[in-house]
């Protein structure tokens, strides 16, 4: 295990008044094969925050936000290669070999691209990751599962056909069962991966607007390739280019004065 | 050329060229329609195959039934159309063919489910690339090899368990049949559960499951349809198989539905009539169409079960 003690602080903890540091990536290095996705890269991740990763594709922002969960751990080939994700409270590095994922991804849930609601019923859509906990009362699975829906905004829509297939709603409905399912079990990070590329701009308004609800009860981490998106709804803002990290700050920094011109040129079209 | 008033002069002349150079791939176009017609052939060759069988089996059967009536071939409780008494009640190798077959599905849906959740969703890629084969080469063996491995290894070992096992034995010859069939089972529902997207498991891992409850929970269910049909090819092909059950079973008719006692089933009565040396056109011989008709309309029975399943449980994701 990667002691979190010996990897130096980044120091961009700096920021909006009050932010607390949920996690911090430091000088993290990250290969598929032989391909260096991640080189080096470094940031904060604060508590109860909205922190966008923007970025042209390829550029790495999709595979740190999976490094959160563990997902790599599900493909032969992906390496981590040093340095961390240290997470708060815990003070633990998320990737440390003897850490469990399964743990880390009952604590860090995930919103995927495309909405991948399960062959069940909206109920059970919700209720699934209270089941793979083990909970079996119904009352209380009854509870968890409206106040989740609830959270994603959707339980008016869904609360008089909980029995019908999730796969029946609309792209947008589904998407925010998939935030409900991801709220369900009240992680402490939710990881959203280009929620809105495949809705519609009026479901994408919605997804907004919850997102920016969500961070009373949960810390945000959202990759987008809408850079409009990452103005409206995030509070910190990190610009990653070709596997690096170019610029991390206040979204309002960021988008009015970037400290670099790279990210000047890709904020303002120039590039990407 | 002249451009009317009311079309543009444009698009006319346009529309000219295209017709000009369209005029001469006509020779493809006559290809094609060869190519089509030799498809439509082919595909209409095994329809026409298919209902000639169905053709000569009624025929034959629609004479048999002149003579027998069909509440004696339904519920008549014994089998001895080639004595001088004879009755033809088919419920007696029905029970044959049930029996062995239950015990064949009850060896071969079970591990054939659990091969194919292995394979699927626990192998790495090298053991998969390396079982699998294994495994389809257990469907290649001919089952004449298969009815004396029953007959010769299995038999002799069931009987130290349980000594009074006649030697020929619907169990038996059951079970090595559940052996012959997992790879279908197998395979099949393995083909099913790997197509479920990676972006289903990936939301079920996301939520902090495990490879256990991801396999039985969300890629199962979602491969519902898939595994089905699997379950009616490896039903169908137990009702269906013939050379284990004349090898190891006995070919005695026999209303059983006890596994340890001998039996014949449709298909080994089949076998046995048609090794004899009935006459054309005596009842003995018309026996095979019927027996035969009434397998076609149970395995038809079966893939109408099948193709309902497919489209109940069709993949939605």
């Amino acid at each position: 295990m990667v002691n979190p003690m010996q990897i130096p602080s980044t120091g961009l903890a700096a920021g909006v008044e009050g932010a607390v540091l949920k996690a911090d990536v430091r000088d993290l290095d990250f290969y598929y094969g032989a391909f260096h996705a991640l080189k080096r890269v470094s940031m904060p991740i604060h508590d109860h925050m909205v922190t966008a990763l923007i970025g042209p594709s390829g550029c790495g922002k999709s595979t740190l936000l999976r490094c959160f969960n563990r997902m790599h751990d599900l493909y032969p080939g992906n390496k981590y290669a040093g340095g961390g994700i240290v997470f708060y409270p815990d003070n633990t590095n998320l990737l440390a070999p003897d850490v469990d994922p399964i743990e880390v991804r009952m604590r860090i849930s995930m919103v995927f691209q495309k909405p991948n609601p399960f062959p069940k019923s909206i109920y059970e859509n919700v209720a699934y990751s209270l089941r793979v906990r083990g909970m079996r009362n119904k009352n209380e699975l009854d509870d968890r599962v409206e106040s989740a829906l609830k959270g994603a905004a959707l339980w008016n829509e869904v609360s008089n056909r909980l029995k019908e297939l999730g796969a029946n709603l609309s792209g947008g409905q589904q998407q925010r069962l998939c935030i409900a399912r991801a709220l369900a079990s009240d992680p402490e990070i939710i990881l959203f991966d280009e929620p809105t590329s495949a809705l519609d701009p009026i479901a994408t308004a919605s997804i907004e607007e919850l997102i920016i609800e969500l961070k009373e009860k949960v810390t945000i981490l959202i990759v987008t390739h809408n850079m409009q998106q990452a103005a409206r709804i995030s509070d910190y803002t990190a610009y990653m280019y070709l596997g690096e990290m170019v610029e991390f700050g206040v979204t309002d920094q960021i988008f009015i004065k970037p400290q670099k011109k790279a990210t000047e040129d890709y904020i303002t079209g120039r590039f990407g | 050329m002249s451009a009317s008033a009311s079309a543009p002069p444009l698009s006319a002349s346009i529309g000219a060229g295209i017709s000009d150079r369209l005029s001469k791939k006509a020779s493809r176009h006559v290809k094609e329609r060869i190519i089509e017609a030799m498809l439509f052939a082919a595909a209409a060759f095994s329809v026409f195959v298919t209902v000639a069988i169905v053709y000569v089996l009624v025929k034959e059967s629609w004479v048999f039934f002149q003579t027998v009536p069909l509440s004696d071939f339904l519920f008549d409780t014994q089998w001895t159309p080639l004595f001088d008494d004879a009755h033809y009640g088919i419920m007696v190798l029905l029970s044959g063919t049930l029996t062995s077959s239950a015990v064949a599905l009850v060896v071969a849906i079970p591990l054939g489910t659990i091969i194919a959740l292995y394979l699927s969703e626990f192998a790495g890629f090298k053991v998969r690339e390396i079982a699998k084969p294994f495994l389809e080469l257990l469907g290649g063996v001919p089952t004449i090899v298969y009815g004396y491995f029953a007959l010769t290894f299995l038999t002799p070992i069931l009987q130290k368990i349980y000594p009074d096992l006649p030697g020929f034995n619907l169990l038996s010859a059951g079970l090595v049949m559940g052996i012959m069939i997992i790879p279908y089972v197998a395979s099949l529902s393995e083909d099913a559960m790997r197509a479920v997207p990676m972006a289903l498991r990936e939301g079920s891992y996301a939520m902090g499951a495990t490879r256990l409850q991801t396999a039985l929970w969300v890629v199962t269910p979602a491969a519902t349809s898939g595994i089905a049909s699997a379950y009616i090819l490896g039903i169908s092909r137990a009702v269906g198989e013939t050379m284990i059950l004349a090898v190891a079973a006995g070919m005695q008719p026999n209303l059983t539905f006890n596994p340890a006692e001998p039996g014949a089933t449709i298909t080994s009565y089949i076998v046995q009539v048609a090794l004899g040396d009935l006459p054309h056109g005596s009842i003995g011989y018309q026996t095979i169409f019927a027996a035969g008709l009434t397998l076609l309309l149970m395995t038809l029975a079966f893939n109408l079960l099948g193709y309902w399943l497919r489209k109940r449980y069709r993949e939605v994701y």
